[in-house]
């Protein structure tokens, strides 16, 4: 699983153990599942997926001015506004 | 010596005092746990951003050509000083204490003949137009805000980043009051802008050996970032303001209670003994009268 930590500047909105996350990145969607190697990437506005499962329908969260990292320890979205 | 009637008014009156006063130090209380979990719960997007600016800036060799935010203008002449204060008084030495830390600043600033201006950001920090009357620059209006948001601090930054491409300022200093407890607040002043990075050092993190990819690439990512993280900045500030200022009243209201409390005891003993000198008069009064006869 996938450690996934979601970031506004006002409080930690999720950390969980996810199947994969695609992230808007600036220079197109780019999808993240365990074991990912490492990047740092900006974020354009637009709907972070969340994949819980490997089957399934994601969940959809709107993201505004962000960032986001993926190291060993799983991947880190800083944004400026979520929802 | 005061009369029974003028004392009794008096008593009552340091009475009511009493209870304004112990009323906002409980609403205090309530608002500074409020205000100290808006502080606790910031802290992590705070905390992982310095550590991936960190870990940029150990990549990153910043020249002349860098980005301004990091860079500087390459002149010294003219400060801009933020002073974050509180839109309400009665908080015992919250804001004047900000307000003197930032004059101290100013004075040292123009005797070393540098150009100082001022950004106020809460209507309290309004006393120190009488001491630099011409250099306030702008009067940021909070008055409307209740509990302190990220876009409102996003809203100062916007601001004070566009002065600062226009020109207007080439270092900026921001000054608030750390929050350490109920008791105990600081009040400090810091460069914002340039931005300083985090030592490179502490940057050499768990990259685990891999080589990190960056998109678009480094530079770009830290230009996105710089603004970012000068919002984050003003926002921290922000929030520990405004958890300073609640523990500021709450700890000047409690002393306010205990001094009225205090005053409510000494004027009953004094209504109390004046109370006892009338009756013994009228007491020797009526015997002597009944002497007489």
């Amino acid at each position: 699983m996938l450690h996934f930590e979601l970031v506004t500047p006002e409080k930690l909105v999720r950390s969980e153990e996810v199947h994969m996350v695609v992230v808007p990145g600036t220079e197109g969607d780019f999808g993240v599942l365990e074991g990912h190697a490492p990047v740092m990437s900006t974020i354009r506005d637009g709907a972070i997926q969340i994949y819980r499962t490997d089957k399934g329908e994601p969940e959809l969260l709107a993201i505004e001015g962000g960032f986001a990292e993926v190291n060993a320890g799983g991947l880190t979205v800083l944004a400026e506004r979520v929802g | 010596m005061a009369s029974l009637k003028a004392l009794k008014i008096r008593i009552g009156s340091v009475k009511s005092t009493q209870k304004i006063t112990k009323a906002m130090k409980m609403v205090a209380a309530a608002k500074l746990r409020r205000a100290q979990e808006a502080a606790i719960a910031a802290r992590p997007y705070a905390s992982r951003l310095e550590k991936v600016m960190a870990s940029l800036a150990a990549k990153v060799t910043v020249g002349e050509s860098g980005p301004k935010l990091l860079a500087g203008t390459g002149r010294d002449q003219v400060h801009l000083l933020i002073v974050a204060t509180s839109e309400r008084g009665l908080a015992g030495a919250f804001n004047s204490n900000i307000v003197r830390a930032a004059r101290r600043k100013a004075e040292e600033l123009e005797n070393a003949g540098k150009t100082v201006k001022i950004y106020l950001a809460g209507k309290k920090g309004r006393v120190i137009k009488r001491f630099y009357p011409t250099q306030v620059v702008v009067d940021h209006e909070m008055s409307h805000i209740k509990t302190v948001s990220f876009a409102d601090a996003k809203a100062i930054t916007d601001d004070v980043i566009a002065r600062y491409e226009a020109g207007e300022f080439d270092v900026a200093h921001l000054f608030y009051a750390r929050f350490q407890s109920a008791l105990v607040q600081e009040p400090i002043g810091r460069q914002i802008i340039p931005v300083a990075l985090p030592a490179n050092d502490a940057a050499v993190v768990d990259d685990g050996g891999a080589a990190v990819e960056y998109e678009p690439d480094e530079e770009s990512i830290l230009a996105d970032l710089l603004p970012r993280n000068i919002a984050i900045q003003i926002f921290g500030a922000l929030l520990e303001n405004a958890a300073s200022e609640q523990g500021s009243r709450m700890t000047a209201m409690d002393n306010a209670t205990r001094n009225a409390g205090d005053m409510i005891q000494k004027l009953s003993i004094q209504y109390n003994r004046t109370r006892q000198a009338a009756i013994t008069t009228e007491l020797v009064e009526i015997i002597s009268g009944a002497e007489a006869l």
